[in-house]
């Protein structure tokens, strides 16, 4: 274990002094997985460069820093996050807040909905929900290589469980707002367990936000299972501050005839890199994977996918779009792996990208893997500016050049944001992407809930 | 209403236009026909402010102001609208929020009020019958999948909706069928009136036979080579624009 670098063998450390605590509080199954990982974990360390999907983005001045915590929660710690309230939004939604990465306890640590929908901690589930735990908890990362999904496994202990069972639909979307708080610089991580069983239908809503001015890192893994014939979209809204690191990794194993939106719109952030991984694991599965970033100042984003074909018939769709201003930088990579039974393949994918500035950067880069002959496929990507001749016509027609950039900078943002299908959700995103580009976004100006009306 | 002196401009440094001069006044139609290439809609992107011509000598007057010192926006706040050869697509603005904010400009720019929601709509119907515009293409993003004709019908729908003094219309009546050319024409005809003034820019005679011009300019070569009443776009028509060019070199 003494061949990784410094940078990785930090987290081992941390591993290490963390590991007796953090096992004496979850269930033996979690556990489980944590000496593989950690051992994983040695073996690959924290993504450099050199890995062909972390190419454009520099971990470093995150991940080379000394975080004074590694978040494990105390009861009191949640009275605080039970007081974060939201002044913006009206979303009819069931709302959950977690607290760096962990569920408070102050409703019960599990919550039942109609149509017997569980939402709660992980941790606690794992109690009650034992065998859904074991049949999902470890199986949809199983193969990934990312060392960070490996850190996460090895140590992360709570984050937000979802059962949604056979049959059950849920009209109004479940909304996890995710709190970072800490007095120093943090070093946090969760994991999710989403179930969504056979024709059941439902949508989740994750919003990512920073509550204190001080540097956070935090790397959060979310499993999603999704049964024949049901309907699951989830969609994460990022808002942090300039000194925030955030990672997420999303896998969504797919049923036969599924179909599953994933979205990811990141208003804010110091560093952001989303990978999201969708595995077509059934005939006539479907999937669209929507993402849409607005980066200045020295912002980066990064967004990776992958798609992967593994069955016949099935369909997916990606589209990506970002607007970059100052220095800000950011990168896509798109991946399209068709196996070679999976006849029948229909795959698209697009990456759009405005530059504002001569100092803007964005690489994108398409990777398409396909093996089977009957396939319908198509990529593009484009980086540039806004169209001149477009901002002549809006201004030809006495709308000031403010107010034409304004315009065209967010219909090129709502080609992503329509895609929603919650309507109150859509009007909410396409105000938040308008205050946003005209600078007025604050940090919880950002925030969809009204906390105050959560049920 | 419009003064031009001794114009001209470059693009990338290649002089287009070499020296026109123009008066329009108010309740006139000035048609200004020409050959391929002989700077009508440099022009008229100079006349709305595009920058990509470069004017290097000459004045222009609108109102009584010094034309080059107004921004694009300004000019059309000023009662100046440029009809498109080839309107713009924009997706992802959609009709009505595009020509909403134009219309609310224009009224701060006036010190009205914004129209409200449903005065704006109503505004907006009126206009759209007036064009015979089909309903379904406002609720469209701006010409996004428009056809060639609906794009003209559209800058005419606009200019009905901004009411400019001064419509410079470029090339409008390309690409249009008789049925098309005609409601264009007849948008243009219902939009005269004694205290504005325009100016259509054509290739071919056919749009004057439903725009009765007052003044017909042939341009060539970058400079206005002939001006005379409306039976000159009937000389044009039947001679060929080969007539206009003998005429200039036996100058």
């Amino acid at each position: 274990m003494n061949n990784l670098p410094e940078r990785s063998e930090r987290y081992y450390r941390l591993y290490q002094e963390n590991i007796k605590r953090i096992t004496e509080n979850s269930a033996p199954f979690i556990n489980s997985f944590r000496g593989a990982a950690i051992a994983d974990f040695c073996k690959t360390g924290i993504p450099t460069r050199k890995n062909e999907s972390y190419r454009y983005t520099n971990l470093d001045t995150f991940f080379n820093h000394d975080y004074k915590s590694y978040f494990i929660p105390e009861e009191s710690d949640f009275v605080k996050a039970e007081q974060f309230r939201c002044d913006v939004s009206d979303l009819d939604a069931y709302g959950v807040v977690l607290l760096n990465g962990f569920y408070p306890t102050i409703n019960g640590k599990l919550r039942e909905l109609p149509g017997g929908i569980y939402i709660g901690s992980l941790n606690e589930a794992a109690k009650k929900f034992g065998d859904k735990i074991e049949k999902h908890y470890g199986k949809y990362v199983n193969g990934n290589s990312d060392g960070l999904v490996h850190l996460n496994t090895a140590i992360a202990s709570d984050g937000v469980f979802v059962y949604v069972p056979k049959g059950a639909v849920l009209k109004r979307p479940v909304q996890v707002v995710n709190l970072v708080e800490s007095e120093t610089d943090m070093f946090s991580q969760h994991r999710n367990l989403i179930i969504v069983e056979d024709n059941a239908d439902f949508t989740l809503i994750i919003c990512d936000h920073t509550l204190s001015p001080v540097k956070f890192l935090t790397n959060a893994v979310t499993e999603v299972y999704v049964g024949e014939n049901a309907h699951f979209d989830i969609m994460r809204v990022q808002n942090e501050h300039n000194n925030a690191c955030k990672i997420t990794h999303t896998f969504i194993h797919q049923e036969r005839n599924s179909q599953v939106s994933s979205n990811n719109i990141t208003l804010h952030g110091g560093l952001v890199r989303n990978s999201t991984y969708h595995y077509l694991g059934g005939e006539g599965a479907g999937s669209n994977s929507y993402g849409l970033f607005l980066a200045d100042k020295w912002q980066h984003v990064d967004n990776y996918v992958n798609i992967e074909h593994a069955y016949p018939n099935c369909t997916s769709n990606q589209l990506f779009k970002g607007v970059l201003d100052d220095m800000a930088t950011g990168a896509f990579n798109g991946r399209i792996y068709v196996h070679k039974d999976a006849q029948g393949t229909v795959a698209y994918q697009r990456n759009n990208n405005i530059l504002l500035t001569d100092d803007a950067k964005m690489d994108t880069k398409p990777q398409l893997e396909i093996y089977a002959d009957d396939v319908k496929c198509s990529h593009g990507a484009t980086v540039g500016r806004l169209n001149d001749d477009a901002l002549f016509y809006m201004q030809s027609r006495g709308i000031n050049k403010r107010e034409a950039l304004l315009m065209l900078m967010f219909g090129f943002a709502h080609e992503v944001i329509r895609n929603i299908k919650v309507e109150a959700l859509q009007e909410r995103m396409d105000n938040l992407v308008m205050q946003r580009l005209k600078g007025e976004l604050s940090r919880c100006a950002s925030c969809m809930v009204r906390c105050d009306k959560m049920h | 209403m419009l003064i031009i002196k001794n114009l001209k401009a470059a693009i990338n440094g290649k002089q287009i236009l070499k020296g026109i001069s123009l008066e329009v006044k108010a309740g006139e139609i000035h048609a200004i026909m020409g050959p391929n290439g002989s700077g009508k809609s440099t022009l008229a992107a100079v006349l709305a402010g595009r920058e990509f011509a470069e004017v290097t000598e000459g004045t222009v007057t609108y109102m009584g102001r010094n034309l080059f010192e107004m921004a694009a926006e300004d000019r059309s706040k000023e009662g100046i609208f440029l009809g498109f050869q080839y309107p713009i697509e924009i997706p992802g603005v959609s009709m009505v929020n595009f020509m909403k904010t134009a219309v609310n400009e224009h009224r701060k720019h006036k010190g009205l009020e914004p129209l409200s929601a449903s005065d704006f709509l109503k505004l907006m119907r009126e206009k759209k019958e007036f064009v015979e515009i089909d309903s379904k293409l406002t609720n469209r993003s701006v010409n996004e999948g428009f056809s060639g004709g609906e794009k003209k019908k559209n800058e005419i729908f606009q200019m009905a909706m901004l009411e400019p003094k001064l419509a410079i219309l470029d090339e409008t009546d390309s690409g249009l069928d008789i049925d098309a050319l005609r409601i264009v024409a007849n948008g243009v005809n219902r939009l005269k009136r004694p205290d504005n003034a325009a100016i259509v820019i054509t290739h071919y005679q056919r749009l004057l036979d439903y725009i009765v011009p007052d003044v017909v300019h042939v341009l060539y070569d970058g400079r206005i080579v002939k001006t005379a009443g409306k039976e000159l776009a009937l000389e044009l028509e039947e001679k060929g624009y080969e007539w206009i060019k003998e005429h200039v070199e036996e100058k």
